[in-house]
């Protein structure tokens, strides 16, 4: 049964950080820029909740605040990135960083619990009587499908086409008289206000915020987005693209689930995490090498050599 | 239409590796001029489109298209004016996204983008119909990923990307140099079909000086930044190859063309 509860758990996670996923795959995958903002913008998604709802504010209400703030910091990445011409990773990593000390003064503290307060979580469970669990599940899930269809609708609209096209060749996109930064920035704000409502609402499904949870936050949304792409391949439609960054959300939890159950130390979690990353990003690098070892052909040019001369082939 | 005066551009000034790539560059073109660009490799060609283009800021002078400084003007505003297809067939497409898609960013071009959806119905009946023309039978392909395309094809649906909203000016920079000669026969067919057509004021860039002869009703040569032969009408169309040579020769005083313009009769 304990291992059950667990991936009932990990299935819920799964669903909550996936949103994080799907923000890491705006910029990863369609804006071709690998932003380290993440990891800051999820503790500040979490602990600018944390700190609303402490204050008061309605837990729904400190959500959508939470996602303002991510755009913001987004939008800090953006300009760092276009404006003053940091390379993108730089950039990413300064807000990160700004951010941590950001984070601290808007609670105050390294960590706040949501003990004594209501939180959308808390508040469903006593209006239906349903499990935590399921209702971490259902909240989840209700989010992942609005945001996908919005995600789905958005990137097909005029804006979002350029700024998939803007991943795909800045030239191009210049050429047919579209601002490339502006579409950068554009892409980072709306990526980091997802990361941050997956912060906000991780952050309430737990109960606390701390400054260092987003620590790591990019490494499990490249292991989501890795994970679906194995499972679904890569030539998928857009939609499926980003429900398999979810799924792979989910299976990532589900595998870090067993192996804890397996007796892992908890500590090593984040160090398990990197070398299945690295070894999901290497895999195919190497496959790609042995395929062209092996397609290698010494003999070809004889063989053509030979059939000029009439000899037939090898 | 388009007039370039006392442009001058030096790339890397202060250092070892500086170029005066334009110097003092003077270019007047009427409405539906077509004018074919020749000279030797780094005389400046590709330097006076991108200048146009705004892909680097110019040292000094001023540009003029249809009657706006567009001098300082950033690259992305002025290619509402501008339609360019480059030597690279992989830089003027998006590999990732279908045909339709490609041809619905650029039938934007110079236009505001908003909410509304990326490629409408009639859109897409537009474009069937002008992919026709390109004779490659992509009207049956639209929803492909361009990365599929061979490079032919990619040129040619970059030519029709560029003039899809007509433009005032089309840049070509040596856009058949890239391909096998069939298709770049076929690419550059394409090219004064819809010239002619549109009635299009076209800089085309070859490295071709048969080609450069035949097509357009002007032609230029530049050498080291600077226009150092202009020839138009009549006395353009009864130009030989030998006598262009021998003028290159003259111009650029005694130096000779450099081999690819030979070899590329």
């Amino acid at each position: 049964m304990g291992i059950l509860l667990a991936i009932q758990g990990a299935v819920s996670q799964g669903i909550l950080w996936g949103i994080m996923a799907l923000g890491v795959y705006l910029t990863y995958r369609i804006l071709d820029v690998a932003d380290l903002t993440v990891d800051g913008s999820f503790a500040l998604g979490g602990c600018t909740c944390a700190a609303l709802i402490t204050a008061g504010m309605n837990p729904y209400l400190a959500v959508l605040i939470s996602v303002l703030a991510g755009m913001a910091a987004g939008y800090v990445t953006g300009i760092l990135h276009t404006k003053c011409e940091i390379p993108a990773i730089l950039a990413g990593i300064l807000t990160q960083i700004g951010l941590y000390s950001i984070n601290l003064r808007i609670m105050g503290r390294s960590n706040t619990p949501l003990l004594k307060v209501p939180t959308i979580f808390k508040g469903l469970t006593e209006l239906t009587g349903i499990s935590q669990n399921w209702i971490s599940m259902i909240v989840g899930a209700v989010f992942t499908v609005i945001l996908v269809i919005f995600l789905y609708w958005f990137f097909g609209t005029e804006i979002g086409s350029a700024i998939r096209a803007t991943g795909n060749n800045e030239n191009m996109v210049r050429s047919l008289g579209m601002n490339t930064k502006t579409h950068k920035v554009m892409g980072l704000a709306i990526s980091n206000g997802l990361v941050a409502l997956s912060g906000a609402l991780v952050t309430q499904s737990q109960g606390y915020a701390d400054v260092k949870q987003g620590t790591g936050a990019i490494v499990i949304g490249l292991a989501s987005i890795i994970i679906g792409e194995v499972l679904f391949g890569k030539k998928k439609s857009f939609g499926t693209k980003l429900i398999s960054v979810i799924v792979g959300s989910i299976i990532y939890r589900i595998i870090v689930a067993v192996v804890l159950q397996m007796g892992l130390n908890t500590d090593d979690l984040k160090l398990l995490t990197a070398i299945l990353v690295a070894a999901a990003l290497t895999v195919p690098v190497l496959l790609d090498k042995r395929r062209q070892a092996a397609s290698y052909d010494p003999m070809t040019g004889h063989a053509a050599a030979d059939k000029e001369n009439g000899k037939g082939g090898k | 239409m388009l007039k370039i005066s006392h442009v001058s551009k030096t790339f890397n000034p202060g250092t070892v590796n500086e170029k005066q790539a334009l110097q003092d560059l003077n270019l007047h073109l009427e409405p539906e001029d077509f004018v074919t660009v020749i000279g030797g490799n780094g005389a400046g060609k590709s330097t006076m489109l991108n200048m146009i283009a705004g892909v680097y800021p110019i040292d000094c002078g001023t540009i003029y298209l249809d009657g706006i400084n567009i001098s300082r003007q950033p690259e992305h505003k002025r290619a509402a004016l501008l339609g360019r297809v480059f030597q690279d067939p992989m830089m003027g497409t998006a590999a990732n996204m279908q045909i339709e898609e490609n041809l619905a960013l650029a039938h934007r071009r110079g236009r505001r983008r908003g909410l509304k959806w990326g490629v409408t119905k009639e859109e897409k009946e537009v474009f069937h119909e002008e992919l026709k023309r390109l004779g490659l039978g992509l009207e049956d392909r639209m929803t492909v990923k361009v990365g599929l395309l061979s490079g032919g094809q990619r040129q040619a649906l970059t030519l029709l990307m560029a003039t899809l909203q007509k433009p005032k000016l089309l840049l070509l920079d040596e856009h058949t140099a890239a391909l096998d000669p069939r298709t770049a026969k076929k690419v550059l067919s394409l090219t004064e079909e819809m010239i002619e057509e549109e009635k299009l004021t076209a800089l085309m860039v070859t490295h071709n000086m048969k080609d450069a002869i035949r097509l357009g009703n002007r032609l230029i040569m530049m050498h080291e930044g600077r226009i150092i032969y202009d020839v138009r009408g009549e006395e353009k169309k009864n130009l030989t190859v030998e006598e262009l040579l021998r003028k290159f020769e003259d111009a650029s005083g005694g130096e000779f063309a450099n081999d690819r313009m030979i070899l590329s009769e």
